[in-house]
């Protein structure tokens, strides 16, 4: 069965779907928990504390942490290397293009692969600064997120790479959950719409949702 | 009407291929596009020159032979065959670019001709029920409800014209085999092959060389017969479902 699935361009994309749908689920947390900058420095840093104490004293310190980081990278590695092979394939199945040009299909559903790479290099910035602090402007303080995004969102090329990153998500996801519903078997023409405006809607959620951080920091509300 | 055209030229599937420009007058608004054509290659004739090749048949848009990509769209900007395609969706002074269906499963074989055996081959892969030979069953003889009818029906209404992978920026034909595969899969007739219909046929669309469904939606904008896009998904839900079932 996994060969059937890793051998299909059918079954390649339900893996696409399925790893798609896990990083969605986490965008959404982590979207939640990022709200929490709002209630001052004490509520974010005593919960990025919590996220590294969360399962004790069933799990170890930090195990679970670590659980949700080798589910996510496992998610992105097959997600971008499914999305590679299969693009790949797409393009050798077009060798030729047509002479008469137009657009074809939305902003969003072109965009996707594009859209990937961005949020790939983003992702990457994204641990770098503030994860590991190895790209942070100024001062890195393990233990102090708080000041941690307080100084990137300081600086106008944090804010530019952050936003840039957040309206390619949206676009991303606004195509992707509806293709994950399509993929899975669970696209209708009687749910069409339904499956549209949810997708929307997530995309709506999650961009503004993470670009009211940098906003948030730009406008002093958050200082 | 006096026309601009602008027409692929190729001479074998191994040749270059180039746009050449015609320019062709006299065309009446009721001559359906492949008339128009006709027109053109009758005045090619009389001067020695090659005619313009291009597939047809039935020219009544229920066998699927023509295929052109006419100003960047299959078939043409009306939703119909290329031979149901009249020249009042034209303006006098036009200029239209006609290219054949692109995608490397579809080998050009002479300018507008292009080689769909790969539909074929996707056919035979499961595109068939096993039935006794003998005199027909009666027709009430296995029950299908209404709305399976529909469904398959709505799905057999695929010509297998090729419009859909022509339109597809990845030249994917899912949407066709989700169309065969939805077809049989959901009457009893279809019932004993449901899950290596499905499976096979899917293989053998991959080992064609199609790309892969990005669900751009192109190839039901495009489709003469309306196939819908959510198609795809039902034929998904039916690949998974065999996947699990494991049976080949």
């Amino acid at each position: 069965m996994t060969r059937t699935l890793w051998d299909s361009t059918v079954g390649k994309k339900v893996i696409m779907a399925v790893s798609g749908l896990v990083m969605l689920l986490y965008l959404v947390v982590h979207m939640i928990g990022n709200l929490k900058i709002f209630f001052g420095s004490d509520e974010f840093n005593g919960y990025a504390h919590w996220l590294r104490v969360m399962g004790e004293p069933f799990l170890h310190h930090e195990w679970a942490l670590w659980i949700v980081r080798v589910v996510l990278v496992a998610a992105v590695v097959l997600h971008a290397v499914s999305a590679y092979q299969l693009s790949r394939r797409d393009l050798r199945a077009r060798p030729i293009t047509y002479v008469h040009k137009r657009p074809r299909a939305s902003y969003a559903t072109r965009t996707m692969r594009y859209g990937g790479i961005i949020l790939g290099l983003f992702i990457v910035w994204h641990i770098l600064d503030l994860t590991t602090g190895t790209v942070h402007s100024g001062g890195f303080q393990h233990g102090h997120p708080y000041q941690n995004v307080v100084d990137t969102f300081s600086t106008w090329y944090g804010n530019v790479i952050y936003i840039v990153a957040m309206l390619a998500l949206g676009l991303h996801v606004q195509h992707g959950f509806w293709s994950v519903a399509q993929t899975l078997g669970a696209g209708r023409a009687s749910r069409d719409r339904a499956l549209k405006t949810l997708a929307n809607v997530l995309a709506l959620v999650l961009t503004v949702g993470f670009i009211s951080v940098p906003v948030a920091v730009m406008t002093g509300v958050v200082s | 009407m006096k026309l601009t055209l602008r027409v692929w030229r190729q001479k074998n599937t191994d040749a270059p291929g180039a746009m050449s420009t015609y320019e062709v007058d006299g065309i009446s608004q009721d001559m359906s596009f492949l008339e128009m054509l006709d027109t053109l290659n009758e005045e090619l004739i009389l001067a020695g020159d090659d005619p313009v090749a291009f597939d047809h048949d039935c020219r009544e848009g229920i066998c699927g032979a023509c295929s052109l990509v006419i100003n960047g769209d299959a078939h043409g900007p009306e939703r119909t065959t290329t031979c149901q395609l009249h020249m009042r969706s034209f303006d006098d002074g036009d200029t239209i670019d006609i290219e054949p269906w692109r995608a490397s499963a579809f080998p050009v074989v002479k300018d507008l001709v292009v080689d769909r055996s790969a539909f074929d081959r996707i056919i035979q892969a499961g595109g068939y029920i096993s039935a006794p030979t003998g005199t027909a069953p009666d027709a009430h003889a296995t029950p299908v409800p209404k709305p399976d009818a529909d469904f398959a029906f709505e799905h057999a209404e695929c010509i297998g014209c090729g419009a859909c992978v022509a339109a597809c920026p990845n030249g994917s034909a899912m949407l066709f085999t989700s169309a065969k595969v939805n077809h049989l899969n959901v009457l009893p007739q279809g019932a004993p092959e449901r899950e290596t219909r499905v499976l096979d046929m899917v293989e053998q669309m991959d080992s064609e060389g199609f790309g892969g469904c990005t669900l751009t939606g192109e190839c039901a904008t495009a489709c003469p017969k309306g196939i819908p896009l959510p198609s795809i998904s039902a034929m998904n839900k039916e690949w998974l479902r065999a996947t699990r079932k494991a049976r080949r």
